[in-house]
């Protein structure tokens, strides 16, 4: 299981300066745009290993660090 | 025909029950257009706007596209501002533009207000609920002549300031008319809406639809990150035409989602604004073989296209695609150094003709630099617009774009087009996007690439199959995320930072 802090990390290397909470909104409020969306995926995918496909690129996973987090659990555990 | 409104007013006759300009919070009829439109023109008439601009602040929705046509049921003119940019991009604009009113809607009220415009400041809620003025909306048309401005759209500038390019109801009505007909734009058409309103493919949605009673479906940006999401959305909008920038088509063709969901019922995909990959036009053939696909080429400077290749035969994957041939109503020339460039020449593509815009609002040294006098044709005024761009035409009469003037350099004693190795690199497996890089001071080729593995490797070997050794890059560098402008195209000038 990873933490809420990994991500938090990603979020700010893709973003600096994003300072975002574990569940404030990211995608509808603009804060994140395609090409941050793009950044994290990478990062996601090298961080951790993991394969992220085109039916988890989407908005319910990424929305938020928590949502991020729960994909990343999810798909270790796959 | 003088007035673009007279398109409305005859679309919401035949069609008042059929969808016109919708988005994801809102939905309109022909009916509904009209009489917001009527509304809002009313309350800018008591603004009294009538041939001076108006500059709209507000989202990439449905009702920006009510205050442009209310702007002109009022004599003036529009410039749509981005909500998105930072304040001082904006306040360049309306330094430049000095609109009369500022139209925003309550949640943009205190942004705008911040940009210390100096113009009045109307709500869109208020203008939309105002009681229509007929005779007064009557004295305006009656006023109205085709060379009036319909809108001003300013255009980055590769050198600072921002340019607006001035454009008339009169090159609208022709460029509309030429573009609903040659891709068959009915009412029947549902367009799923990519470009900003403040970039001028938009111009091609938002007027075929106003001249044929076609729909307009605003897609949500944020969907562009979603590409499985984002095609469902089209389907979901009954969306059967395409009209985006190259980069938006290729996210969906990245990462393959036309193979992960139900292929939306598209049956017309064009684009523009930049150089298509081919291998990513492959995908969406291969998916859609069908439809009928067109590569448009045009400036703002001449309201959105001057010339089109539908495409009609197989391309290979590092082949590129012409540009085509000139709409009606558009003469395309190709000058080299003041003269008519010789046959297979190189030389600066040029276009006149009924869709040009009259030049640059207030600017007129950078309207004389690039609206000019016919080389060729000396014996009456008649101006050319010079687009900076180089073309060539193929064995088989098509003009091919083989890139911009000041993206041409010169390494190692050759002179090179950053477009062809961008080309020659593009048909690399894994490889998203890519754009090639003259580094000046160390007078070297870099090319950046956006790719889910490191093709670093493989991207040598290709690129030493196809080019010449000075065409080869010096370096290959990954990016996480290939960095866009607002339009949505590759932002070159964000990666020279990078140099």
């Amino acid at each position: 299981m990873h933490t809420i802090d990994e991500i938090l990390q990603i979020l700010d290397e893709v973003k600096p300066g994003l300072e975002a909470g574990e569940n404030d909104e990211l995608v509808k409020t603009g804060l994140l745009d395609s090409v941050d969306i793009m950044g994290i995926v990478m990062a996601i995918s090298e961080e951790f290993d993991l394969e992220i496909t085109p039916l988890d690129l989407k908005e319910e996973n990424f929305h938020t660090a928590a949502a991020m987090l729960a994909l990343v659990n999810r798909l270790e555990e796959e | 025909m003088k007035h673009l409104l007279e398109l409305l007013e005859r679309t919401a006759a035949r069609w008042p029950d059929r969808l016109s300009y919708c988005d994801e919070h809102s939905v309109h009829t022909w009916a509904q257009t009209a009489a917001l439109t009527a509304a809002i023109g009313s309350g800018l008439c008591r603004a009294g706007v009538q041939g001076r601009p108006v500059a709209l602040y507000l989202d990439h929705e449905a009702p920006c596209i009510h205050a442009m046509l209310g702007t002109m049921a009022a004599g003036g003119f529009y410039a749509v501002l981005d909500t998105a940019q930072p304040a001082a991009r904006v306040r360049a604009i309306t330094d430049q533009l000095r609109p009369a009113v500022l139209l925003t809607d309550e949640a943009h009220r205190q942004a705008a207000l911040d940009l210390n415009t100096g113009a009045e400041l109307l709500l869109y809620e208020e203008l939309a609920a105002a009681p229509v003025d007929a005779a007064a909306l009557a004295a305006v048309r009656a006023a109205a002549i085709d060379t009036d401005l319909a809108y001003v759209l300013f255009t980055s500038g590769s050198t600072g300031a921002p340019k607006g390019v001035a454009v008339p109801h009169r090159a609208v009505l022709a460029y509309s008319a030429w573009a609903a007909q040659t891709f068959s734009i009915t009412e029947q058409t549902v367009f799923g809406n990519q470009t900003p309103f403040y970039f001028s493919m938009s111009v091609t949605d938002i007027f075929t639809s106003l001249r044929t009673g076609a729909c307009v479906q605003v897609v949500p940006k944020r969907l562009f990150s979603f590409p499985v999401q984002l095609l469902e959305y089209l389907t979901e909008k009954n969306v059967n035409t395409l009209y985006w920038v190259p980069s938006a088509l290729g996210i969906v063709a990245n990462w393959k989602a036309l193979d992960y969901t139900a292929p939306p019922a598209l049956h017309t995909i064009l684009f523009a604004g930049e150089v298509m990959p081919t291998p990513k036009l492959n995908y969406w053939r291969a998916h859609y073989p069908a439809a009928r696909f067109a590569n448009l080429y045009g400036p703002t400077e001449t309201t959105d296209i001057c010339a089109y290749y539908e495409v009609d035969r197989d391309f290979a994957d590092d082949e590129p695609l012409p540009i085509g041939r000139a709409c009606d109503n558009c003469g395309l020339l190709i000058l080299k150094d003041g003269r008519a460039a010789a046959p297979g020449e190189e030389g600066e593509l040029c276009a006149r003709g009924s869709f040009l815009a009259l030049g640059y609002y207030d600017m007129p040294d950078k309207t004389a630099e690039r609206f000019i006098q016919n080389p060729l044709q000396p014996h009456y005024p008649e101006i050319i617009y010079r687009t900076g761009d180089l073309v060539t035409v193929n064995g088989r009469g098509e003009l091919m774009y083989s890139g911009r003037i000041d993206h041409q350099i010169k390494h190692m004693g050759y002179r090179i087009e950053l477009g062809e190795i961008e080309t020659a690199a593009a048909g690399q497996d894994k490889l998203d996007s890519c754009a090639c890089l003259y580094d000046a001071a160390a007078d070297r080729l870099v090319l950046f690439f956006q790719a889910r593995r490191d093709v670093t490797e493989a991207l040598r070997e290709r690129l030493a199959g196809r080019l010449p050794a000075y065409m080869r890059p010096a370096e290959y560098r990954r990016v996480k995320q290939m960095p866009q402008n607002a339009n949505g195209k590759i932002d070159r000038a964000a990666l020279k930072a990078l140099l």
